[in-house]
């Protein structure tokens, strides 16, 4: 029963992964952009909800309304200003872009705000635990992070396999030139795509951001679970990402049951072990 | 009428100069072939054509208008399709999408599902399969479907034999002609020579970037395009 336990908590764990990790299986998947920056993407989205909320009244989940159009609007504009520029060169011009876009990113917070931490408040349902027979109580406010990764991915599945968008974003994925020779505006989609991203990475940062406090330098870990996450689960595979996200969290939580202070190395371990075994990950689908 | 025209076309892949001032005219409602032999320059200058390498405005000159800076999707917008060599359709896409994907140009005109699977009927039980599961004529077929779907004036063809047995050259051809049939302009870039030639009315022959030879396909000097096809 004890083991059934670790099972249940650590999936309900890795939903917060898999969340960190959506945006950027998205713009790898599509555009090859490596965003170092994805990270604190996740933070800046949960101090623009700590500004929404702190100055409006509202709660957390509410400020989404706000915080998920800034960050849609923060993609397209980042990728249609900046980044598109640096897709022709190689993967290391983004690399670099995006690595800058983090520094600037974890200064301008720590200037604004402060090196203090802070936490999103939700109220009563932080807290709130449901009782399953056999003794195991789980946690609403994770069931709840859990089901949206879940909602969010099968969402995307169908924009990639129901819609003219999807078909274009698979078709640039596929072959970017000849997609732009059959008539779509790549720069256009490329900018869309980020801004999709975005609307995760906001999700993401103001559901963890209730969870867990965060700081300015909190960036980096929060895109290294979600790399670990992508590449469990395989590039370009969206379910392959959740099952990457919960694979992390069984395993993070199985090395806390051992002793608390293994919790985080328990994860890297896994993600080492499945990048040995397998190292185009569990799911893979990209080419190239 | 002058459908495409270029002048004093030039291209270049970064320091190395493949096209060197091309002049070329294919009037409205004309297949013209382009021959050549390898590295003669005839893919380079579909590509140019088609907006995939930049060159000046002017150089280009499509219905009118300059077209020589302009990126690929606005030209496809204006009416210029391309069936790439090789077929590069998109592996993840069921055939179907593939030939969707032609629509993302938004150009209305005689061409849609329906009318491309009673041109390919074979695609029409194919519809559903990814599109690397079909042969390599099928392809051919899914991707000339491809370019028709964002009904083209002018349709760029380059090596639609490449790879394929001469029965599934023969029945690609012979739908070219329903093709042509419709109005639409066609550009076949081809090294088999004979096939390009029984399919267009004129040709020019490219021979290490510069043209070497143009004339009507009918009653043409064959020792002059040897000449010209093989720089003697």
């Amino acid at each position: 029963m004890e083991f059934l336990n670790i099972f249940i908590q650590g999936s309900l764990l890795g939903g917060i992964y898999a969340l960190f990790a959506i945006g950027l299986s998205l713009s790898f998947g599509i555009m090859r952009l490596v965003n170092i920056a994805h990270g604190d993407f996740i933070v800046l989205s949960g101090y623009v909800a700590l500004v929404v909320t702190q100055s409006t009244g509202l709660d957390p989940f509410t400020s989404l309304v706000i915080v998920v159009p800034v960050m849609f609007v923060l993609g397209y504009v980042l990728q249609r200003g900046l980044l598109n520029q640096t897709l022709s060169g190689g993967l290391l011009p983004p690399l670099l872009v995006t690595f800058g876009i983090s520094i600037i990113i974890q200064n301008g917070l720590l200037q604004g705000f402060g090196a203090y931490d802070h936490r999103l408040q939700e109220g009563p349902i932080e807290t709130a635990s449901l009782h399953l027979p056999g003794g195991i109580d789980i946690g609403v406010y994770p069931l709840l992070v859990f089901a949206v990764a879940v909602f969010g991915i099968a969402s995307l599945q169908l924009l990639f396999y129901g819609t003219r968008l999807g078909r274009a974003f698979r078709a640039v994925s596929d072959d970017a030139n000849t997609a732009e020779l059959m008539g779509i505006d790549n720069r256009k989609l490329y900018a869309v795509a980020l801004g999709i991203a975005m609307i995760f990475t906001a999700i993401a940062g103001v559901l963890f951001g209730i969870r867990t406090i965060f700081d300015p330098a909190a960036g980096p870990i929060r895109l290294i679970l979600a790399f670990e996450a992508v590449i469990i689960g395989g590039l370009g595979s969206l379910w392959g990402t959740l099952i990457g996200g919960m694979v992390l969290g069984i395993a993070q939580t199985v090395g806390a049951a051992l002793d608390p202070t293994w919790q985080i190395l328990a994860g890297h371990l896994a993600f080492l072990a499945i990048l040995i075994l397998r190292p185009n990950g569990l799911f893979p689908r990209t080419r190239d | 009428m002058t459908l495409l025209r270029t002048q004093k076309l030039s291209a270049f892949y970064g320091d190395f100069q493949a096209l060197f001032g091309i002049d070329v005219t294919v009037d409205q409602g004309e297949t013209v072939a382009i021959i050549g032999a390898n590295g003669a320059g005839k893919t380079t200058f579909l590509r140019a054509v088609a907006g995939a390498l930049t060159t000046p405005p002017e150089s280009v000159m499509f219905d009118g208008q300059a077209i020589g800076h302009k990126t690929p999707h606005e030209i496809v917008r204006l009416g210029i399709a391309m069936v790439p060599e090789g077929r590069r359709l998109f592996p993840s896409l069921s055939v179907e999408e593939n030939l969707l994907l032609g629509t993302h140009s938004e150009r209305a005109g005689p061409w849609n599902l329906k009318r491309i699977y009673e041109l390919f009927p074979r695609l029409y039980d194919l519809r559903r399969l990814p599109a690397p599961s079909l042969s390599g004529g099928q392809q051919q077929m899914a991707a000339v479907g491809r370019a028709l779907m964002s009904n083209p004036r002018l349709l760029l063809c380059d090596e639609l034999s490449l790879g394929l047995a001469p029965v599934v050259i023969r029945d690609i051809y012979q739908c070219l002609g329903a093709i042509i049939a419709e109005g639409t302009t066609v550009v076949l870039v081809e090294q088999d020579i004979n096939r390009a030639l029984d399919a267009s009315t004129r040709f020019y022959c490219f021979q290490e970037g510069r043209l070497a030879l143009s004339a009507p396909t009918k009653n043409f000097d064959r020792a002059a395009l040897t000449a010209a096809y093989f720089g003697l």
